[in-house]
């Protein structure tokens, strides 16, 4: 079995906040910390949190738009933190993204050709014929005709423009992709299309994705392994089916609990959990989640709970001590 | 039979272009009906005209936008026949409203306690004081922790969540008989959004208050709603009880509809049934019924005709073809 | 192809034929005119506007008593005719303002985008160099910069284009500001773009609707300060025709009624920059919402 594809280890990363001319304090706040997952190639990682847990920032470090304060990311093998600017763009070809607002991911004076072609211009010097050639079939892939490479963006709906938002992620032929919401900001109609093309890709093309997104349902159906943030850490991980059916962690099983029904009929634990979510600012002492947890032990409030394994998964849970890891 | 509390018959609004060339049905020959205390759900996408049908009840449009057409009848009486003044009073008092971005409906420079008590103020004359003591009591109601403290804070100070119950204080502040409430927790976290609907349905319990909540989650309908409309490019295509709309939709529509969302109780990780195509430009729709070019069993005549609300079942009506005995 | 791209790709032809008719036909008309006079001065003009026959001095406007058909609109203190040299005098005002407002456009944009996007020290520099700029009265540093360099068009247009390109860098450095965050600007980041790559390629198509209006509301400003350093005798040198520098030599006129001499130019004047604050206001409202909905 091949090894992960990405794999990130402790990863942190703090912004300092400013306080006054010459930041006394030195408050920080820790949007992403020590936290841990791995890839594998060919499949999904969904991660769902709330506002503050640190999902975006996750996504931010694994693109290289951030540099993390601390821990490390391997790529294939290689080492992440500390790349020169050729090693980025190196990086660069395997890992691509698509963002939320399909009306602001295209730069909307270029066409549509030269939208799908930029990263593929960029690291390579090809003839016009290649990238021509190059295009037509990337457009093909998500469904539009080729007749669109020469159309504007404002010509396109919001799920026809997510389609070429895609294309492009695919044109350098990338590894992983970074799904970061693809379809909150799309019509209901429209999203099973695009996850659909989505999960198609993911067959022919063997690309991993790290999928964003706040609906359980698309995450849970996409994913292979699901990560559930809380306040910057991993409160747990593991495969997809089990988690969604058999949360573990309080703060999943309130998550997944507060996840809307898809049918009247469909039993909810009426489990609705208290209290707003903490500021990144001032995360509860221990684990972050003891004050609105509704097994809090003396424990919590003191020691934050590493992941520890348990059954396939890992929980970050002091309920979870002392059991043996299945 | 006691009358609905609010009923909508062939309601239609358009709205039109500056030279009035182009007219857009945003809404086309409406009709509902919602009984005291009950909430019915508007479901639709972009384009669909249920925002617009919101506005139209609340006689809140735009200078661009028109009702050409129908009756809105709220406890008996014609809210079309009211003048502006009447309207202005039944607004807050009688009919409230809430809205997507609690940012937006709040004002930044008042405090929470002010724009609470704005409410109480005018319509019901209360005295400053008076007014500032029921808004406390109204931030307990909706489950705000230190209520007294903010009462003297600002909008700015508060989180997403906070803001929306606010909202939702001055909401009820006057005891309406309806509350619509257009895409109120789209913008809230799902821990929180969980909170604020439980608080919604406990407030609809207390104070027997009926509800129109517009959105395009069918999760929250299926939640929330007792009855349902499905909108679609202005019209209403299907309506009726929650469970029968979900057991057995009528429309084909509304059936994809229902079958393109992700369930968390399916494990099968098979492929999602998709609608192709997407929803018509709401001033250019198609002819004859408005979704046959995405309808996987369109007929001749769906492309020729619009078809009128057929019923299909008890309570239950569909514009389609399919349903003609 | 789904229906709708076929129909949005169907309707372009007929959009386009609608847009052109909602121009702003009367601002454009005043802008072309001039436009056409200046360029064909040579030709309209009846009489060489820098000589004049001493002779026939401070000659009314035809239509006052005691003017004729060969001075349609009079003549100056020095006997020439004042026709040929509004229409002449077009020229300058449109070269130099029309050149000074490109080329301070283009140092104001260009500094504006390096300072916008790449932000840290070099926006702090940029920025305390433009602060620093706009702080000095603008007449009083084109008069001292004009009396430096001495007086010549060329001179005027850098002096222009050295006090007015700090308007430009201003706004087009916060709305850099706000692209940069766009989503489109990121992907072109993880594309591997390099910074100056994004600032051509990204930035800049869309900062030029703030700035093309920016130069139609400029363009008035910079023909007043024209004028103003032409009335002040440091602007165009004599005798070469400019509206302001009329002015100055018609004031002398006013005690003794001759009129023409100054209301004439300063007419003009205030037709070039009403028609270029109207086309710039009517370009502010037809590019912005477009720019919004972006």
């Amino acid at each position: 079995m091949t090894g992960p594809l990405l794999q990130a280890r402790e990863l942190r990363k703090h912004f300092p906040v400013r306080r006054g001319l010459l930041n006394r304090g030195g408050a920080v706040v820790r949007a992403v910390d020590g936290v841990s997952f791995e890839i594998m190639p060919g499949q999904t990682l969904g991660v769902v949190g709330e506002s503050g847990c640190g999902k975006t920032t996750t996504a931010k470090l694994v693109l290289c738009l951030e540099a993390p304060t601390g821990g490390s990311v391997e790529f294939d093998g290689r080492p992440l933190v500390g790349l020169d600017a050729d090693g980025v763009r190196r990086y660069r070809r395997s890992v691509q993204a698509v963002f939320q607002d399909p009306y602001a991911s295209l730069s909307p004076r270029m066409r549509i050709g030269a939208i799908v072609a930029e990263p593929l211009v960029t690291h390579e010097a090809l003839e016009r014929g290649t990238v021509e050639a190059r295009v037509k079939e990337l457009l093909d892939f998500v469904g539009l005709p080729a007749r669109a490479a020469t159309l504007f963006p404002h010509e396109f709906s919001g799920g026809q423009r997510q389609r070429i938002a895609i294309a492009r992620a695919l044109a350098v032929s990338p590894k992983l992709i970074v799904l970061d919401e693809p379809v909150s900001a799309l019509d209901v109609s429209i999203r099973a299309q695009i996850l659909n093309l989505l999960r198609d890709l993911q067959q022919q093309l063997g690309v991993s994705y790290l999928f964003i997104a706040h609906d359980l349902a698309a995450v849970a159906h996409m994913s292979h392994t699901i990560a559930v943030m809380y306040l910057g850490k991993i409160v747990e991980i593991g495969p997809a089916a089990t988690l969604a059916r058999t949360p573990q962690h309080p703060y999943t099983q309130a998550l997944f609990a507060a996840a809307l029904p898809s049918h009247p009929d469909e039993a909810r634990d009426d489990l609705v959990v208290q209290g707003e979510v903490p500021s990144p600012l001032a995360p509860p002492s221990g684990c972050h989640f003891h004050p609105r947890c509704p097994h809090a032990m003396a424990r919590c409030a003191s020691e934050a709970p590493g992941l520890r394994a348990h059954a396939e998964r890992r929980v970050a849970c002091h309920l979870f001590d002392g059991l043996p890891a299945a | 039979m006691r009358e609905p509390l609010l009923e909508l018959r062939g309601l239609s609004t358009h709205y039109e272009s500056a030279r009035g060339t182009r007219v857009t049905r945003a809404v086309d020959d409406v009709s509902l009906s919602l009984e005291r205390g009950k909430t019915l759900g508007i479901v639709g996408e972009s384009g669909s005209g249920k925002s617009t049908l919101a506005l139209s009840i609340m006689r809140l449009l735009p200078t661009a936008a028109r009702i050409v057409g129908g009756q809105i009848r709220f406890e008996g009486e014609d809210l079309l026949a009211k003048s502006p003044r009447e309207m202005r009073e039944i607004r807050g008092k009688r009919i409230a409203m809430i809205l997507q971005d609690p940012m937006a409906s709040l004002n930044p420079l008042f405090t929470v306690g002010d724009q609470v008590s704005e409410s109480l103020r005018v319509h019901e004359g209360a005295s400053r004081k008076t007014a500032w003591t029921r808004a406390r009591g109204l931030l307990e109601a909706v489950r705000i922790s230190a209520p007294a403290a903010r009462m003297t804070e600002f909008p700015h100070q508060m989180s997403g969540g906070m803001r929306q119950r606010i909202v939702g204080a001055i909401a009820v502040a006057c005891e309406p008989r309806l509350l619509i409430a257009d895409e109120p927790t789209t913008s809230l976290d799902l821990t929180i959004q969980a909170q604020y609907l439980s608080l919604l349905r406990e407030l609809q319990r207390e104070h027997d208050l009926a509800m129109i909540f517009i959105t395009h989650n069918l999760g929250i309908v299926a939640k929330m709603c007792d009855a349902v409309a499905v909108m679609y490019a202005g019209r209403v295509v299907e309506a009726g009880p929650i469970r029968q709309i979900f057991n057995k939709p009528a429309h084909p529509y509304t059936r994809a509809l229902l079958d393109s969302v992700p369930r968390l109780t399916d494990d099968s990780h098979a492929r999602l049934p998709a609608i192709d195509g997407q929803p018509p430009d709401p001033s250019a729709p198609p002819a004859g019924c408005a979704f046959h070019p995405r309808c996987p069993q369109a007929l001749e005549r769906c492309r020729e005709q619009a078809p009128p609300s057929l019923t299909v079942a008890v309570a239950q009506t569909a514009r389609c073809w399919l349903h003609v005995p | 192809m789904n229906a709708s791209t076929a129909v949005v790709l169907a309707e372009a032809p007929r959009r386009t034929a609608r847009r052109l008719s909602s121009w702003p036909l009367i601002p454009l008309a005043i802008l072309v005119a001039m436009l056409l006079i200046a360029i064909g001065a040579d030709v309209l003009a009846p009489h060489n506007p820098e000589v004049g026959s001493l002779g026939m001095r401070f000659k009314p406007p035809v239509w006052q008593a005691g003017g004729s058909a060969t001075y349609l609109l009079g003549t100056d203190h020095l006997g020439r005719d004042v026709l040929s040299r509004l229409l002449f005098g077009a020229r300058v005002s449109l070269v130099v303002g029309f050149t000074a407002v490109i080329v301070a456009g283009i140092l104001g944009v260009v500094l504006g985008i390096t300072a916008g996007y790449m932000g840290g020290w070099v926006d702090e520099v940029i920025m305390r160099l433009t602060d620093t700029w706009l702080a000095l009265p603008a007449l009083t540093f084109a008069i001292f910069l004009a009396a430096v360099l001495g007086p010549s068009e060329l001179n005027i247009i850098i002096v222009l284009s050295a006090i007015y390109w700090t308007r430009y860098a201003r706004v087009i450095r916060g709305e850099v500001l706000s692209l940069k965050e766009r989503e489109f600007v990121r992907l072109a980041v993880i594309a591997g773009c390099s910074r100056l790559t994004i600032m051509r390629r990204h930035i800049l198509p869309n900062v030029l609707n703030s700035a093309i209006v920016l130069a139609t509301l400029m363009l008035g400003v910079v023909v007043v300060t024209e004028a103003a350093l032409s009335f002040l005798g440091v602007g165009v040198p004599p005798p070469k025709p400019a509206w302001g520098l009329m002015l100055a030599d018609g004031k002398r006129g006013l005690m003794a009624g001759y009129w023409w001499l100054t209301v004439l130019p300063g007419l003009c004047i205030m037709f070039l920059v009403l028609a270029a604050n109207l086309l710039g206001d009517w370009l502010r409202v037809k590019l912005d919402p477009q720019l919004r909905q972006l």
